[in-house]
């Protein structure tokens, strides 16, 4: 082996350090967590899980719910009568025909010419137990309406943009659970006293966020790309037309409260000191998550409750873009919203980098708030 | 060199450490000893920043030691960590980073490092599929690979087996020898003994004796003299100025009085007065292991 003998002992001496910046070292926390991420089965089995999840729920309606109703038509006159009818009709020759083909399930319904006089279009319905309402539908006529104030968008719309924001939400929020797992494996190995001796706590505490973010970000990009080749795969472009534009106001949105709850996440991590005791500080957190999933979904349809869920923290991040999206809020509300999540993440990361260089590098038990927020003096 | 003044510390009402005083001299190997809870860790603790002094000064070349400077220093913590899943070159490349090496300086550290304690072949293994002892040669590698200015290494050698014990021993060695003062902290007293140029002997939070190895033998132990005759050495409790330590018919060890009157060699005294009683087989100094210093000077 022919060794390089580089001359250390000149820079012995040296007392002027060049070291890496805080930058330098959030960079190189960040880069870290990203990579191990990146390296885990865990987080691309939980990727894959969201992107098939999301192609299923866009084309398998279409396949088993898709489709139209299909009927017997008993006689030739009633299956001219059906003929612009947005059914499937398979002509029989008596009822019988149709009684068997009904009890096989081979169709929803039979229509028959009415004998009796009683009904007004002239055809009567048979079926199995349940009256057939979408055949119903087809066979009656319904007067013309004209809407004053017509919606831009259908509740039905609204509602699936609530449950899909507050499912990548909940994902998301609960994702970053991550950030305590790293913390508390830093603690329990101690490596940390290692990192603290050579960083700025509050560079390891960015460099986290700063990772966790980027993924999340990733994660994001990655369903941006894949939704829209889900809905058109499952042939619902015109849903697709209708998201869009929600998204620009969802993802600014998602990552703000990401990084709020990313910091709160830390902190929980840094109050222990073994993985089996992360549950009892993890708790205060997974209610921040999971609170403002609840209190959408819940509160959709009530206007007032859906204005002040908008404004504060960790819920607006939902129910600001699902306003924007139904057209409820002006452009201005949803950019003080967004200011106001904004002060929110700038005042938590502080207090969090307090608690955080505070506890972490207290051992045993686990740590109570006010003894971390002590202790950093 | 590194030079602590006068530190303390307390957790609670318990004082961990009281006025610490010593330095680490550039070139040397200094062994830091104590008991268990003497105060080491705590005092490896402070000179790292991990933990504050309540009073005291540690500088570097004179200068307080501040976050830019302690990110020059190598550190090996009591309790050892490093990141389980990560592989072992990447891992020791990245702390080399996080002390501000280049990437390529630092992989070039590493692959010599790794090289020079007989880990190069496990450098894409993540860490948890190591031996322990491995882990421990993977530890030291991290403390060094920034080529530190200053290395705290806290009990560098337990659990290591003696082959590994004189790999790192080597290394460590090389560093000293480049004029990086290294501190230790150990209680093994044997291989401290073997290792170290000075001494820093801790005990109840406060400095019990400091100084180069020798200076403290000479300090705490050649008061102490075996004498072997021919016959039974008894007499030896009648003769002034001595203290009988132990007596086992022809062979006494004797220990010299703290203060002689006259101020005449009382071992040459001893001696004389053996050689007119009859044949003398030995008569050594007794040379103090550093577990009697150990235990004299606390």
């Amino acid at each position: 082996m022919t060794a390089t003998i580089e001359p250390r002992s000149a820079e012995v001496d040296d007392t002027e350090a060049q070291g890496t910046s805080f930058l330098a070292a959030t960079r190189l926390v960040a880069e870290r967590e990203v990579k191990t991420f990146l390296r885990s089965k865990g987080f691309w089995i939980g990727l894959a899980v969201i992107v098939v999840g999301l192609f299923a729920s866009a084309i398998l309606p279409s396949v088993f719910g898709g489709g139209q109703p299909s009927v017997a038509a008993v006689g030739p006159e009633v299956t001219r009568a059906l003929a612009n009818a947005e059914l499937d009709v398979r002509e029989v020759a008596d009822r019988a025909a149709a009684e068997d083909l009904l009890r096989e399930e081979e169709v929803d319904a039979a229509v028959m010419a009415d004998t009796t006089g009683e009904s007004p279009t002239g055809v009567r319905v048979l079926a199995l137990s349940d009256p057939p309402t979408d055949v119903m539908a087809q066979l009656g006529t319904s007067p013309p309406v004209d809407l004053l104030d017509a919606a831009d968008v259908s509740q039905g719309e609204r509602q699936l943009v609530i449950m899909v924001f507050s499912l990548m939400f909940l994902i998301f929020a609960m994702g970053g659970a991550a950030i305590a797992q790293s913390t508390v494996t830093e603690k329990q190995t101690r490596i940390v006293e290692i990192l603290v001796s050579t960083v700025p706590v509050r560079a390891l505490l960015t460099g986290k966020i700063v990772g966790h973010t980027l993924l999340t970000l990733g994660q994001v990009v990655v369903l941006a790309v894949a939704a829209p080749i889900a809905l058109s795969a499952g042939g619902q472009t015109e849903l697709l037309r209708v998201v869009a534009p929600a998204l620009g106001w969802f993802v600014p949105f998602l990552v703000l409260g990401f990084v709020l709850l990313a910091a709160m996440w830390a902190v929980a991590g840094s109050l222990v000191s073994r993985q089996e005791d992360l549950g009892s500080s993890m708790s205060l957190v997974m209610i921040l998550a999971l609170g403002p999933y609840f209190a959408v979904m819940f509160f959709s349809d009530n206007a007032t409750v859906m204005n002040v869920l908008s404004y504060v923290p960790f819920s607006s991040a939902i129910a600001m873009p699902v306003r924007m999206f139904s057209q409820d809020a002006e452009v201005w509300e949803a950019l003080l919203s967004m200011g106001l999540l904004a002060g929110s993440v700038t005042l938590i990361v502080l207090l969090a980098s307090r608690l955080y260089a505070g506890s972490l590098l207290q051992t045993g038990g686990k740590v109570a708030l006010s003894k971390a927020w002590r202790q950093a003096d | 060199m590194l030079t602590v003044t006068t530190i303390s510390r307390s957790f609670g009402d318990h004082r961990v450490l009281d006025d610490v005083s010593f330095d680490v001299r550039p070139g040397r190997m200094t062994g830091f000893l104590g008991a268990n809870g003497s105060g080491k860790t705590t005092t490896m603790r402070i000179i790292l920043g991990v933990l504050a002094a309540q009073g005291g000064t540690v500088t570097w070349h004179g200068k307080p030691v501040t976050q830019p400077l302690r990110q020059r220093f190598g550190y090996m913590p009591e309790e050892r960590g490093l990141y389980p899943k990560m592989k072992v070159g990447e891992q020791i490349s990245w702390f080399g980073r996080l002390h501000g090496l280049s990437q390529a300086k630092a992989n070039r550290n590493t692959e010599r490092l790794l090289e020079q304690l007989d880990l190069a072949q496990r450098a894409n293994d993540n860490l948890e599929e190591l031996s322990l002892g491995n882990q421990q040669r993977a530890q030291v590698a991290a403390a060094l690979v920034h080529d530190p200015a200053l290395l705290i290494l806290d009990e560098p050698f337990s659990g290591l087996d003696p082959i590994a014990v004189d790999t790192v021993l080597r290394v460590l060695r090389e560093r000293a020898a480049d004029g990086v003062p290294v501190l230790f902290s150990s209680h093994q007293l044997a291989l401290v003994e073997r290792l170290c140029d000075d001494l820093v002997i801790i005990s109840g939070g406060r400095i019990a004796a400091s100084g180069g190895r020798e200076e403290l033998r000479e300090r705490y132990g050649t008061k102490r003299w075996e004498l072997v005759v021919d016959s039974d050495a008894g007499w030896l409790r009648d003769v002034p100025g001595i203290r009988l330590i132990s007596l086992d018919g022809p062979k006494a060890v004797f220990e010299l009085a703290e203060h002689t009157a006259d101020g005449e060699r009382v071992d040459q005294r001893v001696l004389r007065a053996a050689l007119e009683r009859g044949e003398v087989r030995g008569f050594t100094p007794v040379v103090p292991s550093l577990d009697e210093i150990f235990k004299e000077a606390i």
